[in-house]
């Protein structure tokens, strides 16, 4: 009994966290993308435009939904629920830090004992592989919106994406397995575990440090099948908006087109945090606490409140005197935060792998402001002649060394 | 809890087998098909065979069925046509079915007679490693051989799509 309200109010949490930062992840790709293009990005509705994702959020919902006349209709509304309900599976075996302990606490006359709970939805013991089923099966949802849209483009981009998706689980899976052998367990957690520990007091045993083989070469791998799996730029040609009119989403409007770029944002929140998980060593420190990892954090978002002060105070443009100082002072709770020292364990975990993703997310968004993009064959010619081979042989070169010292 | 998870999801195993057949359009017909095995997935879960669920899931419900998926959308097939089927076979075809699924039961009965019943739990070698050390030592053979098979079978799928050299 216990369990389930615990479970349901740590999936209330997640789904929240979850959905908003969806909502603020397209802010910041906008923004990050606009300063790359020397120009600033949404910076009207809201201070620094962060309330353009809310007005995005109405216009999508109050948008008509048009449902052209030609189309399948049980598999046109069928398709974007089936993307985002992969997209949004993936999250449920995540874990984000380690345990969390509520110490036992009294409403009214009943206690409530001290609950111990760790960080994640659920602990599934092949949770890897969960992850590779899920996205697997992601594929439908395009497949099916191409097909059902009865459009030309729509069902070239469809299919499209389709052969894509499945051409780069080959070596995204090869790639998986590799830090696999080190670790030594499928379940995310026992290889976030795996990877806790430094070499020589101050190199942390992160996957792509480990010895006997660093995995960069699957972490590379990895993260450039994961453009491809979520139809990123420089691998996005089946939704390109200028060379197939949007591919397999032109035909939908107002909430089912938002849901499809939802389960895309998902899909990238949730591949970032199997790659920080995997290779990155998901909440583990870069160095020891014992050298002052653990001022890291409050250092940060200090800095960051001072830079927001200081700008608060000599101000680019004039309703900055206000937000900003306000943005500083959110910045200073939050630094404040760590200074309580039943908090610091469990925030410090939670600290790094949000600073891992959001640091992937980065390079994402980074990619995608700087690249041009592949062309279709090009693309499949790249997949299974170079990073399939390349996977292979990586697995090889890790297995056989790790049998040879472990 | 785990008697009604079986009972729900063989429900929907059965019903989407079922519904493979009666579908007049083959990609309603092959999205059933997934339904089953997503469900055999879930039914292999409960019995404590966790590396089988997924495989399933990975390898039917995401690689086959989504090749079949992609076919039947290039082939560009149709719905089928209801064609007319004689009186016999529509009075009599649900009751052969039946008498068939007894006959069935009943000799699977007969051979197995002290056939106990699954208790949910009880099977534990389910994981990764287990499967592995029996893959790698005891079944080894039939491992390679199926790998070879396997082998057999993409070098025949690219010699027949090859084209032709003049």
């Amino acid at each position: 009994m216990e369990f389930l309200v615990i479970t349901a109010v740590k999936l209330a949490l997640i789904l929240f966290v979850f959905m908003t930062t969806l909502a603020y992840l397209q802010w910041v790709e906008r923004k990050v993308i606009a300063h790359v293009q020397v120009r600033m990005g949404p910076s009207r509705v809201g201070p620094h435009g962060l309330l353009q994702p809310l007005a995005d959020v109405v216009k999508l919902i109050t948008k008509e939904g048009v449902m052209p006349p030609h189309v399948n209709k049980a598999f046109y509304l069928a398709a974007p629920f089936l993307a985002v309900f992969m997209a949004l599976i993936s999250i449920s075996i995540i874990p984000f830090g380690t345990s969390l302990t509520i110490p036992a606490f009294q409403i009214g006359s009943t206690t409530f004992g001290p609950y111990t709970t760790m960080m994640e939805l659920a602990d599934v013991n092949v949770g890897i592989l969960m992850i590779l089923a899920v996205s697997s099966m992601g594929v439908y949802g395009i497949a099916l919106a191409g097909w059902s849209s009865n459009n030309k483009y729509a069902l070239l981009g469809g299919l499209r994406s389709s052969a894509q998706m499945i051409s780069y689980e080959l070596p995204l899976s090869l790639a998986l397995a590799a830090p696999l052998l080190s670790a030594g367990t499928l379940s995310l957690r026992g290889i976030a575990d795996a990877q806790a520990g430094f070499y020589l007091g101050f190199i942390p045993k992160w996957a792509i440090f480990q010895m006997p083989f660093p995995q960069i070469f699957s972490f590379i791998i990895f993260v450039i099948s994961s453009f491809a799996e979520t139809n990123r730029i420089p691998f996005d040609l089946p939704e390109a908006e200028n060379e197939l009119v949007a591919g397999f989403h032109v035909e939908y409007s107002s909430m089912t087109f938002a849901a499809f770029f939802m389960a895309e944002y998902a899909n990238m929140i949730t591949v970032c945090c199997v790659a920080t998980l995997l290779f990155l060593g998901g909440w583990q420190p870069l160095w020891p606490a014992a050298l002052g990892s653990n001022f890291f954090a409050p250092a940060i978002l200090f800095i960051t409140g001072a830079i927001c002060l200081y700008h608060g105070i000599n101000p680019a443009r004039p309703f900055d005197r206000i937000t900003l100082p306000v943005f500083a002072v959110l910045f200073f709770a939050l630094a404040g935060l760590f200074a309580f020292p039943p908090l610091v364990p469990v925030l410090m975990p939670i600290f790094w792998f949000l600073a891992k993703v959001g640091f992937l997310l980065f390079v994402f968004i980074w990619i995608r402001a700087t690249l041009p993009r592949f062309r279709y064959d090009q693309l499949m010619s790249f997949a299974w002649k170079f990073l399939f081979p390349a996977a292979l042989v990586n697995l090889l070169i890790t297995g056989f060394l790790v049998a040879l010292f472990a | 809890m785990d008697i009604f998870f079986f009972l729900l999801f063989a429900f929907i195993a059965v019903i989407a087998a079922v519904n493979v057949v009666l579908q007049r359009h083959p990609i309603s017909s092959a999205l059933s098909l997934v339904g089953v095995m997503a469900s055999l997935a879930v039914l292999y879960l409960l019995l404590g065979a966790e590396f089988i669920a997924m495989a399933q899931l990975i390898v039917y419900a995401g690689a086959i069925m989504v090749l079949f998926v992609f076919v039947i959308m290039l082939l560009n097939a149709g719905t089928e046509e209801r064609s007319g089927r004689s009186w016999l076979s529509q009075v009599l075809g649900v009751p052969a079915i039946v008498a068939l699924l007894g006959l069935l039961c009943f000799f699977a009965y007969k051979v197995f007679p002290n056939a106990g019943f699954v208790k949910f739990g009880d099977f534990t070698g389910g994981g990764a490693k287990e499967i592995g050390y029996a893959l790698f030592t005891e079944y080894l053979l039939p491992f390679e051989v199926t790998s070879i098979l396997i082998l057999i079978a993409i070098v025949g799928a690219i010699v027949l799509a090859r084209k032709e050299l003049d």
